[in-house]
This record gives structure tokens, C-alpha cells and sequence, in this order.
């Protein structure tokens, strides 16, 4: 008897989130533990062998916590808000192809909107945070919430200009054939000042260092989820994290050759190339943690509107102007 | 299948993973709430205002101006995927599209939409 086709994807889906939320849980212990020897301490080293079961030990302890809900809180929205955070997180995992072999692309479904499907999912990322800041009903929460709006919306349109670059070079939206454009040249080399602005933006999109101001605990004191606890402080925790991921998987199938093997070194299959860039995108964003200040609200705009914008535009004519006269 | 098929197979299952990890913690924990605790947060001592509601204009600016710059940005994209077959009409088309774009965001700049204060 043949199992349905349905019946796949839906195994297929199951173990991608799974390996999806196992790598977030992974990814937060290596951070800690990065920041750790960054500043010349040994990190979480108390739960399990080397600090291994710490993630297992934090979700049992904020599963336990108190939920609360602030009295001035709309309840509804309050609740739904993180939900809407970590749906929009997990859902762009459907069209991330990780590897290709003979049978075909590795990923869930392999369309060829590729690039917009993503942009249009992450984009509704941001209602979770704005809901979830204005809902809690409490100043601090607002700030940070009407803060990480106005940042994640200006940063957005520097980043989905900095793709165009791509889109002109590779000639598809597909992921699928934006890493097969790249088999001789990874991206990064000809769009070198487009990697550059999507790397910027796509951490001021995560919200991390050195542009969480959404989350400035010297000012906010913990920016859009101050009201949240437990689990649902969790819920938040992982949609970052899984956006982190999410990013750094972007950037590798659009600018650093996906799957491609670097040097010809085909030996070593397509997945774990793939991994290796993402865990460098990771590494390099646990980097930026250790190393640099917040900014400045004003600067963080300003450089938005005045630096990337016009850069991003600049780029994406060059581009063009190249491949109009020799491509 | 419709490669859209899968997807919306995909979708199904992060949202019931979602739901599940939001209705978990009404399951697992104790609630015992006191008034101190359904306070809104203000470093431990009662609030004084009324709860938030205001914050600056600005804010506004910068949505309506992400309305307008987003969608010109979204009318690159099928620009650049033709873009190999288009070549310099092509470009010549969206150079005309670009400066129309920069008039705006000159006057944008010039009247201080982009200035923080």
C-alpha cells in the first residue's frame, strides 16, 4: 500500500519543527555559553554534562512560572499576541530548502515566490510585538513595542531592497534557483554592499544587538514583554531565536551559495554545508552581542532612513546598470 | 501536489504546535494572583498615571512613510527577475521610476521626516 503523499509532508513537517525548536533550545545554550567565554567565564555548566540540559531545565521552569495577566491588560490580545510571534517564526521554515539531491530540493514545499512568500511571512512578525507591547497596557511595554514597530518597519525596506540585487542577478524568486544561480559565484562576491545591508538589517529585524533598543533594559526595563511570564515569556524568547535562525538561513541561500560547496569540496554533501554557513551567521550574531554598545534611538532611524536606504537603492542600480550592459 | 500543497500542509502543523505551546502554561501552572501582582509594572511601587496610551506623532510618520516607500519597493521585484530579458529599456524604465522615488525622498528628507526629535 502506498502511503499518501499528505501523510509525508505532515511527518516531514512534524520532525522539521521539531528540529526547528531543538536547534532554538541548542543555539540559546551556545550563546550563553559563547557569551560566556567572550568575558572569560565558563557559561551554564551546572545542568547536565557541560551544561547540556540546561535548555530542558529553563522550559521546565518557565512551564512551571505563574501566568499572569496585569489587570489593565486586554486579555485576548494579550494572549494571542505571542502566539502570533512564534506562528510567524515557525511558519517561514516551509519554504527554506536546506540541500538538494537527485530526487529534488530539500524543503517542504518548493515554490517558485520564494523570496516574496518570505518577506510577506516575516513581515506579519511584527504584529506580535506590537499587539503584544500595546495589549499589555503598561507604559514600558508600549514604548518598546511602538519602538520595535517603527524599527522593524523602517529596517524592512532596506532589507527587501537589498534582496532586488539578487533577484537581478539570479533571475527567479525561487530559493531553489537562487542558490542554483550561484554554483560559480556565491552572491556575496558581486553584491557584496547588498550582503552587507541585509546582514545589517536582518539583525536590526531580530531585534538583537547592537539594535535592541526594543528590549533597552536601561530604559524599558525589558522593552515589549516586560508584563510577560513564564511560558509565555517563552513564547517571545523562541520566536526571536527561531527568527535569528530564520535570518541566517536567508542570508545563506541568498548571498553565500546555500548548499553550494565551497572549493569543490562536493565530497561533503549539500545539508552540511548548509548548516555550517547558518552556524557561522549564528556565531557571528552571538559575536555582535559580545562586542558592541546599543545605539542610540535617533542614530538607529537616522542611519535607516539616510544610510541604508539611499545605499540599498544605490545597489540595486549599479546592479542593474551592469547587467543591462554585459550580462 | 500544488507546491502550495505542502505548505499549507506545513502551516497546519506550526500552528497547532503554536496553540500548543500557548494553552500550555493555563495547564501546567498554579494561579494565585494577589493585587500587587496583576499590577502593571513600575519598579515595584504603585502606578501613578493612568495606564499608557500616548506616545509621540511620530510614530505615525514613520508608518505612513514605511507605507509609501514599501510599496515603490515592492514594484522592484518583478522588474528585477525580467531584468536579464528587459536589459536597458528595462533599466531606463525603472532609472525614470528611481528619480520620481527621489523627489519624494528629498522633499521627505528636506521637510525633516527622517530627523528624531
Amino acid at each position: 500500500m502506498m502511503v499518501p503523499l499528505w501523510l509525508i509532508v505532515l511527518v516531514k513537517s512534524a520532525v522539521l519543527l521539531l528540529v526547528v525548536v531543538t536547534t532554538f533550545a541548542y543555539a540559546m545554550l551556545a550563546e550563553r555559553k559563547v557569551l560566556g567565554w567572550m568575558q572569560l567565564r565558563p557559561g551554564p555548566n551546572r545542568v547536565g554534562p557541560w551544561g547540556l540540559m540546561q535548555p530542558a531545565a529553563d522550559a521546565a521552569k518557565l512551564m512551571l512560572k505563574e501566568d499572569l495577566t496585569p489587570k489593565t491588560a486586554d486579555p485576548l490580545i494579550y494572549r494571542l499576541a505571542p502566539f502570533i510571534s512564534l506562528l510567524t517564526a515557525f511558519s517561514v521554515y516551509a519554504i527554506i530548502p536546506f540541500g538538494s539531491s537527485s530526487s529534488g530540493t530539500w524543503a517542504i514545499g518548493n515554490v517558485n515566490a520564494g523570496i516574496l512568500l518570505i518577506l510577506a511571512i516575516t513581515s506579519i512578525g511584527v504584529y506580535g510585538i506590537s499587539l503584544g507591547g500595546w495589549a499589555s497596557g503598561s507604559k514600558y511595554p508600549l514604548l518598546g513595542s511602538v519602538r520595535a514597530t517603527a524599527q522593524m518597519i523602517s529596517y524592512e525596506l532596506a532589507m527587501s531592497l537589498s534582496f532586488i540585487g539578487v533577484l537581478i542577478l539570479a533571475g527567479t524568486t525561487s530559493l531553489d534557483g537562487i542558490v542554483n544561480a550561484q554554483v560559480r559565484w556565491w552572491f556575496f562576491v558581486p553584491q557584496f554592499f547588498g550582503c552587507i545591508i541585509y546582514i545589517i538589517t536582518a539583525v536590526a529585524e531580530t531585534n538583537r544587538t547592537p539594535f535592541d533598543l526594543v528590549e533597552a533594559e536601561t530604559e524599558l526595563v525589558a522593552g515589549f514583554h516586560t508584563e510577560y511570564s513564564g511560558l509565555r515569556f517563552g513564547l517571545f524568547f523562541i520566536a526571536e531565536y527561531v527568527n535569528m535562525l530564520t535570518v541566517s538561513c536567508i542570508a545563506t541561500l541568498l548571498f553565500f551559495g546555500g548548499w553550494n560547496a565551497p572549493l569543490g569540496l562536493t565530497l561533503i554533501p549539500g545539508v552540511v554545508w548548509f548548516v555550517a554557513k547558518v552556524a557561522m551567521f549564528m556565531f557571528f550574531y552571538m559575536w555582535l552581542r559580545a562586542t558592541l554598545p546599543r545605539l542610540r534611538y535617533d542614530r538607529l532611524m537616522a542611519f535607516g532612513w539616510k544610510v541604508l536606504l539611499p545605499l540599498a537603492t544605490l545597489n540595486l542600480v549599479v546592479t542593474a546598470i551592469v547587467v543591462a550592459f554585459r550580462g | 501536489m500544488n507546491p502550495y500543497g505542502p505548505v499549507a500542509i506545513y502551516l497546519c502543523v506550526a500552528f497547532a504546535a503554536a496553540l500548543l505551546f500557548s494553552v500550555l502554561p493555563g495547564l501546567l501552572q498554579r494561579q494565585k494572583p494577589n493585587p500587587q501582582k496583576l499590577e502593571a509594572y513600575e519598579c515595584g511601587v504603585e502606578p501613578t498615571s493612568a495606564v499608557a496610551g500616548r506616545f509621540p506623532v511620530r510614530f505615525y510618520l514613520v508608518a505612513m512613510l514605511f507605507v509609501i516607500f514599501d510599496v515603490e519597493a515592492a514594484s522592484f521585484y518583478p522588474w528585477a527577475v525580467q531584468m536579464h530579458a528587459l536589459r536597458v529599456f528595462g533599466l531606463l524604465e525603472m532609472i525614470v521610476f528611481i528619480i520620481v522615488l527621489a523627489i519624494g525622498y528629498a522633499y521627505v528628507w528636506k521637510k525633516g521626516g527622517f530627523v528624531w526629535r
